[in-house]
């Protein structure tokens, strides 16, 4: 059970979060004319590498925000916690 | 029995206190402090069981968790644990065990006569034997593989045991109360660490309890014993015996169960059996200490052949002798001391010892003892069945290749020591790469993965003092890290015996002509051939080779057969074993029990039960309850014997002929405020939120981004910029959670506040003709008329002084109105609508009304919302605004979202307008077309129409649209019924729509 840093909280236990997918999706801006192929890069497609990775995740059990962990997929090593406002 | 086995003046037992026990339903005792092994072997018994494949007698190998054979169902309290360690056991008053793995008996098995069709039985035998024809498997061979193979029987009652979880935080776990765990968990403890230090066994001090040597002016077990007093009386430590640190997981979480009860013949009252404890440590001291080799020799599984360490635990923990004539076969000194202490205590051994002329103050000591000692000597094979009674053995050349002349000694037990294999398995699981020392011929943990310090002969250090002097530096530099306090301990004088190298030989050579087996793995059978085999075939990753024999994959997982395994692969493969590496260690160290596993979270406690305010009436009008969710919710309010089809029935057609109500406080409730809160939902939903006015509702629909609808509820409009959202009960969480994902991530410009209010407000939908007579008469003050309260419109009043939302929506089709009340006033309000609408002829309904009536309004529901559909799929496509932009929008683009023939939902009615048509039936053309039969779509929801009384269902079905008025046919393999169907209209009841707007 991994042991993340909630910005807002602090150190808490891998079961009070849920996993939220990669942070580095932009969803496209409303109403903006696009491709097919530009939307469904950002429906489906997603990297799945080895390696760091900056992703989102929500302290469901806690403040229920959102927030960005910068984690290692082969080691789960966490380097970084972040706000959902924060840049790496 | 008498005890004829157990000596006088020797051991930690209590012997003031006998217990009697029965193993194989014979009356036997021991004492307290005894486990089923040590009482066995004090009793003379050595025949425990059968092996694996080939049913050979079993006895004991072992003295403790490393044990790979001497497992037996046990029955305490009325329940039956299979694949217990006889080792590890204690007794209790009363404790029952039985054999596994033979049948009849242990005595006579007729599974043995494996052992004679060997043939069949060699490496990979599941892989080669049993694979053709394939008629066979099922009938024949597995249920004869399973007949025959196998060890204890999981009890198929519910387990009536308690079992809990507890989390722990501590600055130092420390897994293992051997010389290294006592001195780091005393000197870190000292220096103010918060420490937990845990121990698997009953008593603390691991090997300081059996051997011979001094700290400071105490022996090492007092020394012990003092260490562990303190340490329980210190405030900052946890010292915790019968506890198995069994797996070592991310961020240094550490997984342990203590055995709080299984030495008790029963669980005390308010006491749990076992437990589980989740600990997070900063920082974990690995001193789990190391398990003794076996030497492989023929047929050197015969009972009496036992781990020359396991002896001398019998000895001097239990005070029993395995044997009166021990013939101790070893390639290091540890075989001197399981010797010395025979020879102490009046018995004569004989030592065979690889080596050809070691020199060692051990050794010394033995021959000054007069122990006969016969050096370059080795055990060719063991004789007897059951049990040893002699031994061939025989001079061996110093290449170890070549034996000499065969002379037959008489013996009553073989002790062996093939030197010792550290225990690396949690460094090896916190992703420790493991490096091979040369001079111990076996892994040592590498560089730390996580914060973890393997120590003592864990690490493969294996003198006292080396031992003691590291980990009491450890205990210090580690806590100092952690608390920056600075209390150094002074270090005690050790004096032990030393000894010298051992012999890197372990595999006796078979003798000319001879086809003993000799054996790697005595739990699973794997003899040295079979490993031969598996590389003769090609196999050569050390994973494939484990898997094809099945080495080291028994219940015991290798612990005494792995490294003899690798040892021997990597002589056949003339490479040097670092380069065969080792197999994956996985947790659980050892079996743990499933009950500790999943602890309080059995039956109705495997989640929580929520109800509604209203629930005690329910049950008080004898609702039958359905789990909905977490939730539960009435299903029908049986009357006398009603079955649930009448009862249902019953209240449906009271709703459209009188008046009914239902409990709706399950629905998702999400209360929105903020300026920018119409153009959230705006965003959310598929049709247009700016201009709804205050006071009014609306219907909305959600999709995902990849356009599948998602959820659909209504939200009402209750001032400038405060709204109320109901969703779904299944999905009020996920709303939640993605609306808060939009507001955070997505659009974190928009100025909206939302927060769950599900369990804030208690719900009442009340439905048919007569609500609008029962709703104007609960709230005298308010006009409730049509013009006053039109179809999706809003108001707040006074429920007899309570305050009150009342909402004008309807999910049953039929004009009806939702009041909302503070949970706490939830059961008043109902007490009252039930009170008041008497004169309409009220009656509450449950879930099933509520589906009938949905589906025969044609209103689409959590069946056809699955997550496969889209909105055009549920008809819902007059919902979806083709002016604004929403998530999802620009998926419904897609190819198949827009083809001519989507799918759809539609009616069904059968054509005899009686059978009922099963949920999840297929939708065919022709009943008796070749297979497969094209599905053209299939059954989502079905009921009995109470309007026209026949069974009317939904489907989603290709080419919807154009399918009204066909005949088809309805399958249902399951329920084995094909039904011949009409295609209708899925709006059955009121198509337009007329009464909820009346
Ligand atoms: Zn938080």
């Amino acid at each position: 059970m991994l042991h993340i840093k909630c910005p807002h909280c602090g150190m808490r236990s891998q079961n009070e979060f849920a996993y939220g997918g990669d942070a580095s999706v932009k969803r496209p801006e409303l109403n903006k004319e696009i491709s097919d192929l530009e939307w469904d890069n950002f429906v489906y497609l997603r990297k799945s590498l080895r390696g760091k990775h900056l992703e989102l995740w929500q302290h469901i059990s806690g403040c229920r925000q959102w927030f960005k962990v910068q984690r290692d997929t082969a080691t789960h090593e966490i380097f970084k916690t972040l706000k959902a406002n924060e840049d790496i | 029995m008498s005890q004829n086995f157990r000596l006088e003046n020797i051991g930690l037992i209590n012997r003031d206190k006998k217990i009697s026990f029965k193993f194989n339903g014979k009356n036997y005792f021991g004492y307290e402090g005894d486990t089923i092994a040590s009482a066995l072997l004090a009793n003379g018994v050595h025949l425990i069981g059968r092996s694996f494949k080939y049913h050979r007698p079993r006895g004991f190998f072992g003295s403790g968790v490393d044990e790979p054979y001497a497992i037996v169902q046990l029955y305490r309290n009325g329940e039956s644990i299979p694949n217990i360690k006889t080792t590890e056991q204690e007794l209790f008053e009363g404790l029952e065990a039985t054999s596994v793995n033979c049948w009849p008996s242990v005595n006579f098995d007729i599974g043995a006569i494996n052992n004679f069709l060997k043939i069949f039985l060699p490496a990979g035998f599941y892989y080669k034997t049993f694979m053709w024809p394939k008629s066979f498997w099922h009938k024949v061979y597995e249920p004869f593989i399973r007949k025959a193979a196998g060890f204890g029987v999981a009890s198929i009652k519910h387990d009536q045991e308690r079992y809990e979880h507890k989390y722990e935080y501590c600055d130092l776990l420390i897994t293992g109360s051997g010389p290294s765990g006592l001195a780091s968990a005393y000197s870190a403890a000292k220096n103010g660490a918060r420490v937990i230090l845990a121990e698997n066994n009953p008593r603390f001090g691991g090997s300081l309890l059996t051997s011979e040597v001094n700290i400071g002016n105490q022996t090492g077990r007092e020394w012990a014993e003092n260490i562990i007093t303190e340490l329980k009386e210190m405030p900052n430590v946890i010292v915790k015996n019968r506890s198995q640190v069994f797996g070592y997981y991310d961020h240094n979480m550490l997984v342990m169960s203590e055995k709080i009860s299984d030495h008790l013949p029963k669980t005390k009252k308010y006491s749990p059996k076992e437990r589980l404890w989740y600990i997070r440590a900063k920082e974990v001291v690995i001193s789990s200490g190391s398990i003794e080799r076996p030497l492989v020799f023929g047929n050197n599984d015969t009972p009496g052949v036992m781990l020359s360490s396991a002896a001398k635990e019998y000895l001097k923990v239990y005070g029993v002798l395995v044997g009166k004539k021990p013939l101790i076969f070893t390639n290091n000194d540890s075989g001197y001391e399981t010797a010395i202490e025979f020879k102490k205590n009046g018995i004569d051994p004989v030592i065979l010892d690889t080596r050809k002329d070691p020199k060692s103050e051990i050794i010394d000591e033995a021959k000054n003892l007069n122990i006969n000692i016969k050096f370059s000597y080795v055990v060719v094979v063991a004789k007897g069945y059951k049990k040893v009674k002699s031994a061939d053995i025989a001079k061996i050349s110093e290449d170890k290749k070549e034996l000499g002349t065969i002379e037959n000694v008489n013996c009553d037990c073989i002790c062996v020591s093939g030197f010792w294999t550290p225990t690396i398995h949690l460094a090896s699981q916190s992703g420790n790469k493991t490096k091979f020392n040369k001079d111990i011929d076996a892994f040592v943990p590498g560089i730390s993965k996580q914060n973890e310090t393997t120590l003592g002969a864990a690490n493969g250090t294996f003198t006292l003092e080396e031992t003691l002097k590291n980990s009491f530096d450890s205990g210090y530099e580690l806590s100092k890290k952690i608390t920056n306090n600075d209390n150094k301990i002074s270090f005690p004088i050790v004096v032990e015996k030393k000894s010298t190298e051992h012999d890197k030989f372990w595999c006796v050579p078979l003798p000319k002509g001879k086809t003993y087996k000799r054996f790697l793995d005595f739990q699973n059978d794997v003899a040295v051939s079979d490993v031969e085999i598996a590389l003769k075939e090609g196999y050569r990753s050390i994973e494939h080779v484990k898997r094809y024999t099945t080495l080291g994959m028994a219940t015991d997982q290798g612990k005494t057969s792995n490294l003899n395994g690798l040892q021997l692969v990597s002589n056949i493969e003339n490479k040097i074993v670092p380069e065969v590496g080792h197999t994956t260690f996985r947790p659980p160290y050892t079996p743990v029990t499933i009950g500790t596993i999943v602890g309080r979270e059995v039956g109705k406690h495997s989640r929580p039960t929520r109800k509604s305010p209203m629930h005690l009436w329910h049950e008080k009008n004898n609702a039958v309850f359905v789990d909905a969710g977490v939730w539960l919710r009435p299903r029908y309010y049986k009357q006398g014997d009603e079955t649930l089809f009448e009862g249902s029935k019953r209240e449906a057609k009271n709703v459209r002929a009188n008046v009914g109500v239902c409990d709706v406080t399950t629905l998702g409730k999400i209360d929105i405020k903020g300026p920018d809160a119409a153009e959230l939902l705006n965003r959310v939903y598929t049709n247009a939120w700016l201009k709804l006015p205050v006071g009014k509702a609306r219907y909305g629909v959600m999709l995902r981004e990849d356009g599948i609808v998602m959820d659909d509820g209504t939200t009402t409009r209750i001032s400038e910029n405060h709204y109320h959202m109901t969703t779904t009960t299944a999905q009020a969480a996920n709303i939640l959670s993605h609306l808060e994902y939009y507001l955070q991530i997505v659009w974190p410009e928009l100025n909206v506040n939302v927060v769950s209010t599900t369990e804030q407000w208690a719900g009442a939908a009340i439905a048919g003709p007569k609500s609008r007579d029962l709703v104007q008469k609960l709230f005298p003050k308010i006009d409730v008329s049509n013009e006053g309260l039109p179809f999706m419109g809003y108001v707040e009043g006074e429920l007899f002084g309570i305050h009150a939302r009342i909402f004008r929506i309807s999910f049953s089709g039929e004009l009806a109105y939702e009041v909302n009340v503070e949970s706490d006033n939830g059961n008043y309000m109902w007490e009252k609508i039930i009170e008041i609408g008497k004169e309409f002829r009220i009656q509450p309904y449950g879930t099933e009304a509520l589906s009938t009536l949905r589906i025969e309004m044609g209103h689409v529901a959590g069946s056809e919302l699955d997550g496969r559909t889209i909105p055009y799929d549920n008809s819902l496509e007059g919902m979806v605004s083709k002016k604004k932009d929403f998530i999802g929008k620009r998926s419904l683009n897609r190819k198949a979202f827009m083809a001519e023939d989507r799918q759809k939902v539609v009616g069904v009615v059968p054509l005899d307008k009686k059978t009922s048509i099963p949920e999840g039936s297929h939708l065919v053309k022709d009943a008796d077309a070749k297979l497969p039969n094209p599905k053209l779509g299939y059954i989502s929801a079905s009921c009995w129409s109470v309007e026209y009384d026949n069974p009317f269902s939904l489907a989603i079905i290709k080419d919807g649209k154009n399918m009204i008025g066909q005949k088809l046919i309805a399958m249902s393999p399951l329920k084995n019924k094909t039904i011949p169907v009409e295609i209708v209209s899925s709006h059955y009841v009121d198509p337009k729509g007329e009464r909820v707007r009346s």
